[in-house]
């Protein structure tokens, strides 16, 4: 077959790694483009409107109160303050609700698979209910059910000695003064002890094969050990109960009817979500795995332990912890009942200082920085974790 | 040795076909624990469910004329729901124009249950989505046709749900397939283009990019150019639920074994004749049951709309309550839109259960 | 026989309404090597299943070295320390490495110190000829040495029953061989007392003392291998025997 001569154009057009640089410099030119038309926009138009630009704003009184935080905050503080309140308030019923809905989500997972026909079935109707109705909503929903529902301080329930639920927030007994540090120092000795044991028993059954257990002796210790010691301190042997002075109680926690809602909707919500990452990897761990520890002669719940838990949190650690990252970003919906987590303190800031960009930068950079700190743990773990195959 | 002689025809025993009583004696009280965890559960059972059942049927009003007759009753107050279910099931749309928005729910949902026929699961379902859409938003605009023009600050409740969320998939479905192949591109300024928009929009809560854009966006554009409010929500929803899209369509993409993208390329077909007859049908078929799963998200997400002021189911029950006559039926609301969500998204769960199920038939591993 | 290791005496069993297991009356002596074949579906899976209890008799007895096998959780782990089980997809545990997967058994049931529970299980790897790949992961073996690793398993326990059911079935043809010499090996120099379910006759020839023949959850036929497979009385098994034996 005769070749014609090939156009230059055409050689180079066909050669794939020109191709590729084309392309290449075609969707940055495209994205770059786009990028400063928007950017000069916004210039244009935040001049325009008298709008400043940049983060000054940070150093400047705040002029507004935040209902609830853990710095000590008073208006007169800066917005740099303001923000860092928000920002605590964010992570704060961030981690509470990852561990409780962690706990709540295991025990309502491991449910769905127990041999008890009613068990079962109630956990998969909690399961269903909750993942198929929208987190604003059940928030909405909580917020209500407490601050209307709910009788004043006068009336308020109380389903247990010394908590107290009305309208007005949650308060619950706290240890007075130093009881918490000797409650902390006594957990601390505990686990000191617990480590030791494992050990020693870890030791003495290579050695001798005898089996000691751990687990309930650890679990004993745990609970008993605290309370020695507080026991022993003397010294705040009283609960600080929440006493009806007035109009309202004096003492105790208190959980505002916000951070309570905000708390209880997460984590019903998240729950339902950790169940089925919960019943899906323990059901992953195939049949045949029961059946050959089984076949060995191995017990129920060392089966679990050795085997079967092993092999499941491999399969249940990477949607788990995009369930941690969800109860994260879901906490930004505090705005819309009013608790003044991160969202809800730069909404008021923006809407005071007009600098959205600054505003709406903030609180991505800041969602930002933790998901993606999440995202790198998690990787690092799951490498690490991988079944070695060849 | 010879042949045994057939056995008698020996009966199945009870535990085989169990009577009730044997019934609950395996699955209820098999162990002390279990037994222990039956005897609970029995008995909240019996401390919540007819008190329950009291407040939403028994001791219910369900018509009245104004609250306080239904404040004197202890159940619930369904006649509060008959009195302003147009609110929230049309929001503030002309009243005697929304038999268009009735039709437009009809409609979306149609086409909803249409895309889950799997004889339509070809190129058909794309002209018929374009088509269904647009009528949709014929109907709810009007202005053509002999309909009076609605604008959109009036629509609401339902319809709007609706629409967002379907809109809202039908756009983010393209763009996410396009960022998933673009993500997996050996280009590189493609791809690190790619990650970088997705790992931004899933690292971020969905509320940031609705203020973003009810915020920002008219700050992008040039003056005199504005974009209404329904349309900053639907980019942003679009925008996040993209990059959703992405990652589970790459999910698909990396499933599909090399060996059929290396038969593609011995035929000889180019880039885009690979991806559109070869991987793309493979990759979008593995992945339809998260899809639909994505599909359900975005639904309940709808919800947050309500936090720049857009009328949608969820604030649509918020108006409602706050009717100076009828106070104090939070609950009522709550309860009977939480129902119409559950129902559209439990349905949609189902359905993709079942999907996946047959799917996995199909599938030899 | 009055005191065989294994007795089954009219056992029945059901799936729902499905009568998997018809009047089962058989009678193993120690030191016994039976092969049960059959088509598929023919409960003999079921049958051998039964007797570690992996699944539930509904009717009759079950007597293992004396021990009656019921619902009772002590007896049947019990049992369990005197059977040991191949299975066809070998069911190691992928995140244990290979001597992990055998001295698992010994320390946690048997209580047996580390050290020594250690040695046992590299004896037995050599007997199934594998003692290199002692700290490998499962994920790294071939399906024939997996399989060995199953076996070895199984013996750490010192059972005195071993059931295999379809050991050969998942493996390509190239590394059924070296599987079934290690049962062979088991066989005649160990004396294990071995119910295996099978399609491989070349192995039954060789090593059973009795070829047992299953159709529909009966036992239609019992013999010794020779005149078992030159003899075959019913037309059953003559059908059965056609369409494998080609």
């Amino acid at each position: 077959m005769s070749s014609r001569p090939v156009p230059l154009v055409l050689k180079v057009w066909n050669d794939p790694k020109f191709r590729a640089i084309f392309y290449q410099v075609v969707a940055v030119t495209l994205v770059g483009v786009g990028l400063w038309y928007l950017i000069s926009n916004t210039l244009h138009n935040l001049s325009a409107r008298n709008i400043a630009t940049g983060f000054d704003f940070l150093g400047r009184e705040a002029g507004f109160a935040i209902g609830e935080s853990s710095l000590a905050y008073t208006p007169a503080d800066t917005y740099a303050r303001a923000l860092s309140v928000g920002l605590l308030n964010t992570l704060r019923v961030a981690v509470i609700g990852i561990v409780f809905a962690t706990l709540l989500g295991t025990l309502i997972g491991i449910a769905r698979l127990s041999g008890n026909w009613l068990i079962a079935k109630l956990a998969s109707i909690y399961v269903e209910v909750m993942r198929n109705i929208p987190l604003l909503l059940q928030l909405f929903f909580w917020y209500a059910l407490i601050a209307e529902t709910l009788p004043g301080p006068r009336q308020a329930l109380s389903p247990i000695a010394g908590v107290f639920l009305s309208n007005r927030g949650f308060k619950i007994p706290t240890v007075e003064g130093d009881g918490l540090t000797w409650l902390a120092a006594g957990f601390f000795i505990s686990v000191v002890i617990v480590l030791v044991l494992a050990n020693w028993s870890r030791r003495r059954q290579a050695q001798t094969g005898q089996i000691f257990p751990v687990f309930k002796t650890a679990a004993l210790l745990l609970i008993a050990c605290p309370l020695v010691a507080w026991w022993l301190s003397g010294s705040a042997l009283a609960l600080e109960i929440p006493a009806l002075k007035g109009f309202n109680f004096q003492g105790g926690l208190t959980l505002s009817p916000e951070f309570a809602a905000l708390l209880i909707g997460l984590v019903i919500y998240t729950a339902a979500f950790v169940a089925e990452v919960v019943r899906s990897g323990i059901e992953s761990v195939g049949k045949g795995q029961w059946e050959a520890a089984g076949a060995i002669g191995l017990r129920r719940g060392l089966i679990l332990r050795l085997i079967v838990l092993p092999q499941a949190l491999r399969v249940i650690i990477p949607p788990m912890t995009s369930q941690y990252l969800n109860i994260t970003k879901n906490s930004s919906l505090a705005v819309a009942i009013g608790y003044p987590d991160l969202v809800s303190v730069v909404n008021t800031t923006l809407n005071q200082t007009g600098q959205a960009i600054e505003g709406i930068m903030i609180i991505m950079g800041a969602y930002l920085t933790v998901s993606l700190a999440i995202s790198v743990i998690m990787n690092w773990y799951n490498a690490r974790m991988a079944l070695v195959e060849r | 040795m010879s042949e045994p002689t057939p056995a008698p025809t020996i009966h199945a025993p009870a535990t085989s076909n169990p009577t009730p009583l044997v019934w609950v004696k395996t699955q209820l009280f098999s162990t002390p624990a279990n037994a222990l965890l039956t005897i609970l559960s029995v008995w909240l059972l019996i401390m919540a469910v007819p008190a329950l059942l009291d407040w939403v049927f028994l001791q219910a009003k369900y018509s009245a004329q104004s609250g306080q007759e239904c404040r004197e009753v202890e159940g619930a107050c369904w006649a509060f729901i008959a009195e302003k279910h147009r609110l929230i099931l049309f929001g503030t749309y002309p009243y005697e124009q929304q038999w268009r928005p009735l039709v437009s729910i009809f409609l979306l949902v149609a086409l909803v249950l249409l895309s889950a026929w799997r004889k339509l699961w070809n190129i058909w379902l794309f002209p018929i989505w374009i088509v269904g859409l647009s009528v949709v938003a014929l109907l709810m605009w009007g202005g053509v046709l002999g309909l009076t023009y609605v604008e959109n600050t009036l629509w609401g409740g339902l319809p709007l749900t609706l629409i967002l969320a379907t809109f809202g998939v039908a756009l983010a479905f393209p763009l996410g397939v396009v960022l998933a192949l673009g993500r997996r591109s050996e280009l590189p300024a493609i791809k690190i283009i790619c990650v970088v928009y997705i790992e931004l929009i899933r690292g971020v809560p969905l509320i940031s990019l609705l203020f973003m854009s009810s915020v920002m966006l008219p700050l992008f554009l040039p003056e005199g150019l504005t974009i209404d409010k329904l349309l900053r929500a639907l980019i942003a929803i679009v925008l996040f639920a993209a990059a959703y899209v992405a990652e589970t369509v790459r999910g698909g993409l990396q499933a599909i074994s090399k060996g059929q993208y290396e038969g593609a390329d011995s035929l000889g077909l180019s880039y885009w004749q690979k991806t559109r007859l070869i991987i793309l049908p493979q990759a979008l078929k593995i992945v339809i049951a998260p899809l639909v799963g994505i599909f359900i998200s975005l639904f309940k997400d709808t919800s947050l709309v309500v936090i720049i002021g857009i009328f949608d189911l969820t604030l649509a029950a918020k108006a409602a309550l706050t009717d100076p006559a009828w106070q104090g039926f939070s609950m009522e609301v709550y309860v009977f839109i939480a129902a119409i969500y559950f129902i559209f998204c439990y349905s949609m769960s189902k359905y993709s259960q079942a999907l996946e199920k047959r799917l996995a038939v199909g599938q030899q591993h | 026989m009055a005191d065989a290791l294994i007795q089954m005496h009219h056992v029945n069993k059901w799936y729902d309404k499905f009568h998997v297991l018809r009047d089962i009356n058989l009678e193993v002596a120690a030191g016994e090597r039976i092969v049960i074949c059959g088509p598929s579906g023919s409960g003999k899976s079921t049958l051998i299943r039964c007797l570690n209890r992996l699944e539930e008799h509904q009717q009759g007895d079950i007597i293992i070295d004396g021990m009656a096998l019921t619902g009772d959780i002590k007896g049947v782990e019990a049992i369990r320390r005197e059977v040991g089980m191949v299975f066809q997809h070998f069911n190691l545990f992928p995140h244990l490495t290979v001597l992990e997967n055998l001295t698992l058994g010994p320390i946690w049931v048997l209580k047996t110190p580390k050290a020594q529970a250690e040695q046992e299980a590299m004896i037995y790897l050599e007997r199934v000829k594998i003692p290199e790949q002692a700290n490998k992961f499962p994920g790294q073996l071939s399906g024939g040495q997996q399989q060995r690793v199953a076996i070895a398993r199984s013996l750490c326990m010192n059972p005195k029953i071993m059931l295999f059911d379809e050991p050969t079935s998942a493996l390509d043809p190239e590394m059924v061989k070296e599987v079934l010499d290690v049962m062979v090996g088991l066989a005649e120099q160990g004396g294990m007392t071995m119910l295996v379910v099978t399609h491989e006759m070349g192995f039954a020839r060789k090593v059973a003392n009795r070829v047992i023949f299953m159709d529909q959850g009966e036992i239609i036929e019992e013999n010794d291998p020779g005149s078992f497979f030159d003899n075959p009385q019913s037309e059953r098994t003559k059908l059965f025997l056609s369409q494998i034996l080609h």
